[in-house]
């Protein structure tokens, strides 16, 4: 490309900036707008949320999410909890160690073990389904929160090692270095130099679990029927709804949804980081 | 400075530790420490493999026998009946076409959006921070509450808000789910998987080198030109992990599909997770199911090669930074 005198900008900053920054606004009002009418449908009473054409002043008002609390939402939220923090601790318990070895003090077949790893990641659930229904059931386990807490763990344990080896992997030498001229141990190096860096890591990938077990459904729906089910199935029972039900399902909608748009919103970075693998920075 | 491959060929350096090598040969500490190193990886590597690799195993092995749950004692052997099924029956061919045209859509239309969204918000335009925030909303929202509010104060004939939208040009009263089955699945996917797309093509935009950028602006060169030859090459490996990672993904699609249409009308929605259910859990027919499961994760396999493949291409770029 030949050297040019710099052509003049066309129009001016301020207002190319302006329209930009309009069909900006456009365009991510428009994909927020369903999160925005569950939320405010579930602030109708029943009439409002039904009427035509749709009601768009009202006075909020809360019965909407007091009769979903009332109908027996409570244990599918407190299983979907028990769940979701189960396997992620367990994750970051068995994970971290694991992405230790294969960062820090890396084995010979580390890429292997990733590649593996991930791989798992890949496979479609659908196709575990029948013979993991069946181990559960014969050994009990069928309608039992352990079943999910193991899947769960399954299913975000690549994710999390991967995710936590990329954040190891910017720990500096140097502080290895020192630790290790003090003289300490296997352990001590983990504790002391180790876990307060990598507390970010250990967020993102809590994150990551959380959003991935809250709102995971296949497994739920299939393994569980009345004592462990999870907040997804909570919602089922709306499918074929009778009557006027519109504020009620939003309410149950928003409730469900509340904890994972909360964490997403406010740890986006770690958010994009897990989600690209820790590939993205 | 961070090394990225830290350890790699620098063994000798860390495994002459004092307190390993007095008294011992150098041998049975390489050994040992070999050992330590291993250990704790051995957890989760042994977790994983165990449940992921023997229900698969299972799968392939319940796939070659003829077993109905709602038939105690109809366990036998079948050989490859339930793969010829596969072959023959039209419920199955159509699931597979169902799912090769939801996903190719839903991948393609999401891709070019977040595309443009990222172009949009790596701009410098008022409140980008509150604009992402509001983006990534569709993806964290549960899916199967996304699911029912599209269905049901979306898109219902009477009392949806589309409809209302839509009626002073004619078109009120349309039942969109139940006549647009499919389009309406990959409308719910396109929306829910957009911001994926684009978070990843947004923090490709921001990797970008501005010197590179500075230069060819003053070479003259115009927004689009910037655009066509510098641009869009860079974030070319971003746009296709995006793509690969939500195919993979989409491929899965099971919660919108169960929520709306349950597959149909007819089998116009079914595709291959779908189908995996319905013939597992309504018909019971397990060795038909592990068939088809065996099917979808070879055809799977294909795909997440590729997807491996990419990902660790923007893994070693990134580490020679």
């Amino acid at each position: 490309m030949s050297v040019a005198a710099a052509r003049p900008r066309r129009g001016f900053p301020g207002g190319s900036r302006l329209l930009w920054s309009l069909l900006g606004w456009v365009v991510a009002i428009l994909f927020f707008f369903p999160v925005l009418w569950m939320a405010l449908e579930a602030l109708k009473t029943e009439e409002q949320a039904a009427s035509i054409p749709p009601t768009i002043f009202f006075v909020p008002t809360l019965e909407a999410f007091q009769e979903v609390l009332s109908r027996d939402f409570p244990p599918f939220f407190i299983n979907s909890a028990i769940a979701t923090i189960g396997s992620t601790l367990l994750v970051i318990l068995v994970g971290l160690p694991a992405a230790y070895a294969l960062a820090i003090r890396p084995i010979k077949r580390t890429r292997d073990a990733l590649f593996f790893f991930i791989s798992t990641r890949f496979l479609p659930f659908a196709a575990s389904l029948v013979p993991l229904y069946l181990l559960a059931r014969d050994l009990h386990l069928l309608d039992n929160i352990l079943a999910l807490i193991i899947i769960y763990t399954t299913i975000n344990l690549p994710l999390g090692v991967w995710l936590l080896r990329s954040f190891l992997l910017e720990i500096p030498n140097d502080l290895f270095e020192a630790a290790r001229v003090d003289g300490a141990g296997f352990f001590s190096e983990l504790v002391r130099v180790v876990l307060p860096l990598v507390t970010p890591g250990i967020a993102a990938t809590s994150l990551i679990c959380l959003i991935f077990s809250w709102n995971e459904f296949f497994y739920a729906v299939n393994l569980t029927s009345t004592i462990a089910a999870t907040s997804p199935i909570f919602l089922v029972g709306f499918i074929s709804g009778r009557g006027l039900f519109y504020a009620k399902l939003s309410a149950a909608a928003t409730l469900c949804s509340l904890p994972v748009l909360m964490a997403g919103w406010i740890a986006q970075k770690q958010l994009i980081r897990g989600l690209t693998m820790g590939a993205v920075k | 400075m961070s090394q990225p491959n830290v350890g790699n060929g620098a063994v000798a350096g860390r495994t002459g530790a004092p307190g390993f090598a007095r008294g011992r040969t150098a041998a049975s500490a390489a050994r040992r420490d070999s050992w330590l190193r291993r250990l704790p990886l051995l957890p989760a590597l042994v977790y994983v493999f165990l449940i992921t690799q023997i229900p698969f195993v299972l799968t392939v092995y319940y796939s070659l026998f003829s077993w109905n749950l709602l038939r105690p004692g109809s366990f036998r052997f079948a050989g490859l009946q339930n793969y010829a099924a596969v072959v023959t029956e039209p419920s199955i061919r159509i699931a597979i076409a169902n799912t090769v045209v939801l996903t190719l859509c839903a991948v393609a239309i999401s891709v070019v959006i977040g595309v443009c969204v990222a172009l949009l918000l790596n701009r410098e335009i008022f409140g980008k921070g509150v604009l992402r925030t509001l983006m990534i909303a569709p993806f964290l929202v549960m899916p199967t509450a996304a699911a029912l509010i599209w269905k049901d104060t979306l898109l219902n004939p009477i009392f949806g808000l589309v409809d209302y939208i839509l009626s002073p040009i004619g078109l009120s009263h349309m039942d969109w789910v139940n006549r647009f089955p499919m389009a309406t699945i990959v409308t719910i996917e396109v929306w829910r998987w957009t911001p994926f797309m684009m978070l990843i093509v947004l923090a490709g935009l921001q990797s970008q080198n501005l010197e590179t950028l500075e230069a060819a602006r003053v070479d003259g060169a115009n927004a689009l030109s910037t655009l066509r030859y510098i641009t869009l090459p860079f974030i070319r490996p971003f746009i296709e992990l995006g793509a690969l990672l939500g195919s993979l993904f989409i491929v899965q699609t099971f919660d919108s599909i169960y929520m709306t249409t349950q597959g149909g009308p007819g089998q116009a929605t079914t595709n291959i997770p779908f189908l995996l259910y319905l013939v597992a859990f309504q018909g019971y027919d397990i060795g038909r199911a592990s068939a088809i499961g065996v099917v979808a994760v070879i055809l799977t396999m294909i795909v997440a090669s590729f997807a491996l493949r990419t990902l660790f291409t923007i893994f070693h770029v990134e580490a020679r930074r």
